[in-house]
């Protein structure tokens, strides 16, 4: 429900009987104590041993990923799993997870910014870094599952050359390539954009020296003036206004990659929707996942309230109701269709050597899902991150279901095949949550994890007194 | 003596020399004492080495390496060589223009006629002879693998003794010391052992050996020898003779376990007059009629109309049952027991063959027992066949002899230590010979032993003398092939690694070392009675090269007329011809040598002696398991197994690479509860075997089938530790037929790798099947099996194709699925192998796989055998989806692939209806071996790692008929362009052409009401297409409608 602002903060009833709504900060802050408690994080000198355990860990597995990326381009695409009836496997099902992963941080700083969303002040700065990261993670996965990265790092795109070749521009391959790219792009320039401000104000409080001049350069002269607020909002609005079409388009195109082909499993009509939706899904999934120990660890439980969690967990509801309702829809048209191979393809899920995966999915992502009805679930923030862990694997399984049990089996039973990972695939999909573990580590000891100047717009003070009589 | 004043010496003395005097200058130095004294200062620190006995063997390796690098290698002056290739060009030669040269393969005694590809001097494909009536231009896989066993960087490059490397020399002088020993006792000690000889030369040169050494013995062994068909022969005509089977002129056959399609040395030739009464675009009405009954599913049984599977013993019992019905002999009467089902068939089979007389015709297999040959020989006389299907001739190999009497005769001399000097030519005996003659254990007691053979095999390691053979590529030599026809066997290329022919190691052991090419020459000249002298009349023009067909491909054939290029042969200035080069250029030309097939020979069963032997043929009824030894497709009998195109490529029916199995029936598994991989230990008496099981539908039940070949030790790198021997339970008692074998499981599983793990056709309408009679109530049932898609749905306008517009079409009725096509497209297209672990990973090259699918009954399925080459759509969804446009379309209709362009994304290969398109996931070629390189097709790219690849329909054969035709200024004929896969095709299954001229062959095909395109109804209109299968039962055996020809839902 959308509420007026400077209503919604203080936890008013919006019905007889209900229990009322948390609110979107903590009462008691000020403006001084926000600054003080989110700059904090960053600013001190002490750098927690927690913290340096998740950075080891996370920069462990970049390193495994670093060698998985060595061993690929000296040995060859064969250290993968993927064979031939099964052209597409690891790297391209963690391609779709982790963009569909990044897209809860462009809904949350675009759309919901522009549906004027307050609660979404104390999520959209990490969610946006989550977005940038997992987009990073992400856009590694089409270029190393090349054959030839070396090749396909520049032939992908449309550059001037003396042979006159340009890509194919029919392939929904090169969609994804500029879909992919204008979405990092603008994703990475809202966020900075968005940094500026906080920027100043570590720069203004920062103690070392090297903090004064790093944060003094990324602050790009940031003075706070009346000016300066001016254009920053007219920009962060317009980059919003960019944004929010990304959100569907991005996932829409790769759903492309699939609906565009003819092998049965793939080639639907309703891909596009569903795999926004799933994207969403799975994205706000990441978010809670990081939220609830981001909150704990710090002690943001003022900034993150349950009233975060609550909505987060109901827009995860609603999304992964779409999702059910697509995967209802595919084993519909399997049968209505009346086609043989979309006809096996959906028998083949069903009861197939990779059944288990199947129904797995359907477990947490049809099923699972409806305990989010239940508000003594929506409360318990240790359950919420089991479960949004869970919503993680499941749409991980459903991107799997979706490109090998199509693949292995398709239309010539002569040439139907089983698809084994081998260590290397899962040491590059481990290898990139460690690239992202990695990068959210450093994200949060060295950049404001919650939006420092959105959130003192919240904070009591900040509301004009007139409204307070409302 | 001061280290300073030595080297200043030395330096002074070899500032004085220059170039390769300097080389032979340090030659002579190397001599000097002070040179030693200095070499041993020079290198103190190996001094110390001096006292470490492993050290110093090291240090003195090295040490004798490097002297014998830097000076003494030249101790003799190396030939000038300039690098200046053909100042003067070789006559007929145009460099990037390949010439054909006809030879043939021997093999198990007989020989094909091949043509052979050579480009500037390197031979790399083998095409079949159009001339030759054994190949009439196709191959088997076998002939098509032959270059690659050529160029086997395993091959053994040096003749060795005990180990150590010799001179040839070395070899004859010991040779001819002890054979000259021999010459008091005529040669009594001396054993030559060799494969089936069908080379006249060779045969004539052993029966000179003989007649100087009358003592002396020749025994020939083939592990998959005819032994049983030429005592088959003996029984009933008391001589050895051999049938000639006239299978065009049969309209109902009858095989007793015989896999006469594509196997055996008369395979094409039969394959092909099978084909000619059952293609689509044939006669309906005069298509012939085949009943197999096997133990064993084979290729042969999988086009059968009417199979029957019984145990190997119950097909004797089964011929008896056929004879007594056809009431061929009064005293034969049925023996033994056959099931129940084969009563009905018999009498079905026999109403058949009496309406058929003289126009029917059964064949035994080489693996049943002599009395179903006898029994095939009178059945056919019985049915007035012979001098119609059937005639019969002298056999192929020069000296048909009983191969296991002559065997056991050795062995059992060997052990008496009669033998002196034991010469084997070719052949694997201490790996092939049956085990319970304990050949390897007999050899260590002959005190001189030598063996000829192209591997340093498990043979060579029981001999004191290794001598690497010569490759039938590589030497002159001739052969015979089944019907007699002679050819000489010309090489392509000099000895690669100095390897010796038989021809040469017997003439460099009798007499005064001669060249393989006397030694054939002067053969045909006392044979011909064509003089080799040339006298001045003589003189006379070359004869002019014509007549043999244009090879392939469209390319301009050059024959040549001459010995080929590169061998140092004689070739004297020709000015005078002699009578024999007159007739030999033409010999060497048509790859035959004319009138030499034999005559048909009159012979009469004789009918007693085959009643007689009937008698004491069965031993009564036989339970227990069964085991049937057989020739593995791939490797044969383990000759080809380090051969890694046939090591790769799916055996016909199991599909399986790199192993071998026991196949054993799905009821049998069922029963014993085994399962793909399963490992069995089979015993037969005290002898047994570790081998996993294979489940191979169509298989007899209570029946292994064993295939020979595997399990070897000292094969090369390829073949070294594929598979299992199965050897150890083959016996000089029962070498075809095992019977009563115990099978205890054991609970360990092997992994085999199969390239086809799904064997159903899941209801698709893949393969398109009708009955004749069904066939002619609906002549468009092919059409009706699939929705077509409507057309005139696009927004865009209807592409018109201009020029040439190439198309294929696939035969299904006569595709016998023999793999021909698959290794004839990986030699041309230098499709590299990639090994069992990529196999098992789904990840095997072949461009052309072939589909196969059974349906029905699980023991005894109809078998479909569907070649997959690229479709080559004319909608090709892998071209939209390359996001860098690697493969793209060309104006005639080609799905091209850039190699070059494509960064392997495979979105092209997950498009793929077909899944034909093979992506190089790693570096499958073999870039650093030097000897492959030469193998290469020159006209195809060599693909690396990372790229997709697939079927082009031999681009480079259209653009070389483009070619020529350009030159003459006329279009491309039809027939001017040949792919490879169609030009080794036995049975001319694959047909190509231009499909916008509506007289070329492949239009007047696609017209037929058979044609239908694989998956239609996605509109991707791929101009591959198979023609559906009308198969023509017996309506005795299978009532019309009993199985109704499926239509689509």
């Amino acid at each position: 429900m959308a509420a007026a602002p400077g209503h919604s903060h203080d936890g008013v009833a919006d019905g007889g009987n209900m229990r009322p709504i948390p609110p979107v900060i903590a009462p008691g802050h000020t403006f001084e104590s926000v600054t003080e408690k989110i700059g904090g994080i960053v600013l001190t000198k002490r750098t927690q041993i927690g913290w340096l355990v998740g950075f080891a860990i996370g920069f462990a597995l970049l390193m495994l990923m670093n060698m998985t990326i060595g061993q690929l381009l000296f040995v060859g695409i064969g250290v993968f799993g993927n064979n031939n009836p099964v052209g597409w496997a690891f790297p391209i099902i963690n391609f779709v997870w982790w963009i569909g992963i990044g897209h809860a941080g462009t809904l949350i700083s675009a759309i919901l910014l522009l549906f004027r969303q307050q609660w979404r002040t104390s999520i959209n700065r990490f969610a946006e870094a989550m977005t940038l990261f997992a987009v990073a993670c992400a856009a590694m996965f089409p270029l190393l599952h090349t054959g030839r990265p070396w090749l396909a790092a520049y032939w992908l795109f449309p550059y001037p050359n003396s042979m006159g070749l340009w890509p194919q521009f029919r392939s929904p391959l090169i969609w994804d390539v500029f879909a992919v790219s204008t979405y990092f792009t603008v994703s990475l320039l809202f966020w900075y954009t968005g940094l500026v401000p906080d920027m100043a104000t570590l720069r203004d409080r920062a103690k070392s020296k090297a903090g004064k001049v790093i944060y003094g350069m990324l602050s790009l002269g940031w003075r706070g003036s009346a000016r300066h607020w001016h254009r920053y909002e007219m920009a962060y609005l317009l980059l919003a206004g960019i944004s929010t079409p990304l959100v569907l388009s991005v996932h829409t195109v790769v759903s492309f990659d699939f609906a565009v082909s003819v092998v049965p499993g793939w080639h639907a009509t309703i891909f596009p929707p569903y795999f926004v939706a799933g994207a969403v899904y799975s994205g706000f999934a990441m978010v809670m996942t990081l939220a609830i120990p981001l909150r704990k660890f710090y002690g943001l439980e003022d900034f993150i309230t349950m009233r975060h969690i609550h909505n987060m967990t109901k827009i995860m509801l609603v999304t992964g109701m779409i999702v059910a309702y697509g995967y209802a829809n595919e084993v519909f048209f399997s049968w209505y269709s009346a086609n043989m191979y979309e006809g096996y393809m959906m028998h083949n899920r069903m009861t197939g050597p990779y059944a288990v995966f199947y129904w797995s999915l359907i477990a947490i992502n049809a099923c699972m899902i409806q305990l989010f009805w239940f508000r003594s679930v929506r409360d318990n923030v240790g359950l919420l991150f089991v479960l949004s862990l869970l919503v993680n694997v499941g749409m991980w399984l459903e991107r799997f279901i979706i490109i090998v049990t199509s693949l292995h089996r398709d239309f010539l039973p002569s040439s139907w095949d089983m698809y084994q990972p081998t260590r290397w695939d899962f040491a590059m999909f481990a290898g990139t949550i460690g690239l992202f573990l990695s990068l959210f580590f450093l994200f949060i000891r060295f950049l404001p994890a919650l939006a420092i100047f959105e959130m003192r717009t919240i904070v009591p003070e900040a509301k004009l007194q007139p409204e307070q009589h409302g | 003596m001061t280290v300073p004043q030595d080297i200043d010496v030395l330096r002074t003395k070899l500032e004085q020399t220059r170039g390769r005097e300097y080389w032979r200058s340090l030659e002579s130095l190397s001599e000097t004492p002070e040179f030693k004294e200095y070499l041993h200062r020079e290198f103190p620190q190996n001094a110390s080495e001096w006292l470490d006995p492993v050290g110093r063997r090291n240090f003195l390796k090295l040490m004798g390496a490097s002297l014998a690098l830097a000076g003494v290698s030249a101790c003799t002056r190396q030939p000038t060589e300039e690098l200046v290739p053909y100042v003067r060009q070789p006559e007929e030669l145009v460099l990037g223009k390949p010439l054909f040269y006809a030879t043939a393969m021997p093999m198990a005694g007989a020989g094909m006629g091949l043509l052979v590809e050579s480009h500037e001097g390197r031979p790399t494909k083998i095409e079949g002879n159009p001339d030759h009536p054994s190949s009439r231009g196709a191959t088997d896989v076998y002939a098509q693998a032959a270059i690659l066993g050529l160029y086997d960087p395993d091959r053994s490059r040096t003749l060795t003794n005990l180990g150590e490397i010799r001179p040839f020399e070395t070899f004859a002088g010991a040779a001819q010391a002890v054979l000259s020993s021999q010459e008091a006792s005529q040669g009594a000690g001396v054993r030559i052992l060799t494969e089936t000889v069908a080379s006249p030369t060779l045969a004539a040169q052993l029966r000179d050996l003989l007649g100087r050494y009358p003592l002396a013995k020749w025994v020939q062994w083939e592990p998959l020898g005819r032994h049983n068909a030429r005592e088959g022969s003996r029984l009933a005509f008391g001589e050895y003779a051999d049938a000639q089977y006239d299978i065009e002129k049969a309209t109902v056959l009858v095989s007793l376990d015989a896999d006469f399609l594509c196997t055996g040395p008369a395979g094409l030739k039969h394959a092909r007059a099978f084909a000619s009464r059952r293609r689509a675009d044939g006669d309906p009405a005069l298509a012939s009629r085949l009943y197999a009954v096997e133990s064993t599913p084979t290729i042969t049984g999988s086009r059968a109309d009417h199979r029957l599977p019984l145990r190997p013993s119950e097909v004797e019992a089964f011929a008896l049952l056929l004879a007594e019905v056809l009431q061929v002999h009064p005293e034969i009467s049925r023996r033994g027991s056959v099931p129940d089902v084969a009563y009905g068939w018999v009498v079905a089979l026999a109403g058949d063959l009496r309406a058929h007389r003289g126009r029917s015709l059964v064949i035994a297999g080489d693996g049943q027992p002599p009395i179903v040959h006898a029994l095939a020989h009178l059945i056919n006389e019985e049915l007035g066949n012979v001098g119609f299907t059937v005639g019969y001739t002298q056999t192929a190999e020069a000296q048909p002899t009983n191969q296991l009497d002559g065997l056991r005769e050795l062995v059992a001399d060997m052990n008496a230590g009669t033998v002196d000097m034991l010469l084997i030519l070719g052949g694997n005996p201490a790996y092939s010979a049956p085990v319970d003659l304990d050949f390897t254990a007999a050899m260590e007691s002959v005190p001189f032993r030598a063996h000829l053979s192209l591997y340093a095999d498990e043979t060579s390691a029981q001999c004191h003398w290794h001598i690497p053979e010569a490759h039938f590529l590589e030497a002159w030599s001739d052969v015979r092939s089944d019907d007699g026809t002679a050819t000489i066997v010309q090489p392509l290329i000099a000895p690669l690694y100095n390897g010796k022919s038989a021809h040469e190691v017997l003439a460099a052991v009798t007499d005064a070392g001669r060249s393989g090419y006397d030694l054939v020459r002067e053969h045909w000249s006392r044979e011909t009675g064509l003089s080799m002298e040339s006298s001045p009349v003589a003189a006379a023009p070359i004869p002019p090269a014509g007549g043999a067909a244009g090879a392939s491909a469209g390319v301009t054939a050059v024959e040549g007329a001459e010995p080929a290029g590169p061998p140092p042969v004689a070739a004297a200035p020709v000015q005078l011809l002699s009578p024999l080069d007159r007739e030999w250029r033409r010999w060497l030309h048509d790859g035959l040598v004319p009138e030499t097939a034999f005559a048909l020979r009159t012979l009469l069963v004789m009918e007693a002696d085959v009643a007689a032997a009937v008698g004491a043929s069965i031993e009564g009824a036989q339970s227990g398991l069964e085991v049937v030894f057989r020739a593995d497709p791939s490797v044969y009998d383990g000759r080809f197994a380090n051969n890694a195109w046939l090591q790769e490529t799916p055996k016909p029916l199991t599909k399986l690479t790199w192993d071998n199995a026991a196949l054993i029936s799905p009821a049998t598994a069922a029963r014993l509860e085994l399962t793909n991989g399963d490992i069995v230990e089979l015993s037969a008496g005290d002898r047994s075997i570790r081998i996993p099981v294979w489940v191979a539908p169509g298989q007899a039940a209570d029946t292994l089938t064993l295939h020979l070949g595997y399990g070897r030790t000292r094969a090369g790198r390829a073949g070294n530790g594929t598979g299992f021997n199965v050897n150890p339970l083959r016996t000089t008692a029962a070498p075809d037929i095992l019977t009563n074998v115990a099978l205890t499981t054991t609970g360990e599983t092997y992994t085999l790798a199969s390239t086809q793990d799904h064997w159903s056709l899941e209801g698709r309408n893949l393969v398109r099947v009708a009955t004749s009679t069904q066939y002619a109530e609906d002549p468009l049932f092919a059409q009706k099996m699939e929705h077509m898609p409507i057309t005139g749905l696009s927004m865009y306008a209807e592409h018109k194709s201009n020029g040439y517009a190439w198309g294929m079409t696939i035969d299904q009725n006569v595709c016998t699925g023999c793999n021909s096509c698959v290794v004839a497209c990986q030699a041309e297209n230098n499709v590299p192998v990639v090994g069992k672990e990529q196999v098992l990973n789904g990840r095997e090259m072949h461009w052309l796989r072939i589909d196969r699918y059974y349906s029905g009954d699980l023991e005894n399925p109809d078998t479909y055998h569907q070649p997959m080459p690229c479709q080559q759509c004319e909608n090709a969804p892998c071209e939209v989806v390359c996001p860098v446009a690697a493969t793209v379309h060309s104006d005639e209709g080609l799905n091209d692939m850039v190699y070059n362009r494509c960064v392997g994304t495979r979105y092209c290969s997950n498009n793929c209806p077909y899944k034909v398109r093979r992506f190089n996931f790693l570096l499958y070629q073999d870039w650093d071996t030097p000897s492959l390189s030469l193998q290469r097709n020159p006209d195809v790219t060599v693909r690396s790692r990372g790229v997709m690849e697939k079927c082009t329909y031999c681009v480079q054969r259209i653009n070389h008929a483009r070619v020529a035709a350009k030159l003459e200024d006329r279009s491309i004929r039809d027939g001017d362009v040949v792919t490879a896969c169609q030009s080794a095709c036995p049975t001319e299954a694959i047909v190509f052409g231009d499909i916008n001229d509506p007289n070329s062959r492949v239009s007047r095909i696609k017209a037929s009401q058979l044609n239908y395109s694989l998956l239609a109804e996605l509109n991707a209109r791929p101009r591959t297409t198979y023609l559906a299968i009308v198969r023509n039962p017996n309506t005795d055996l299978e009532p019309a409608g009993s199985r109704p020809a499926e239509e689509h839902g």
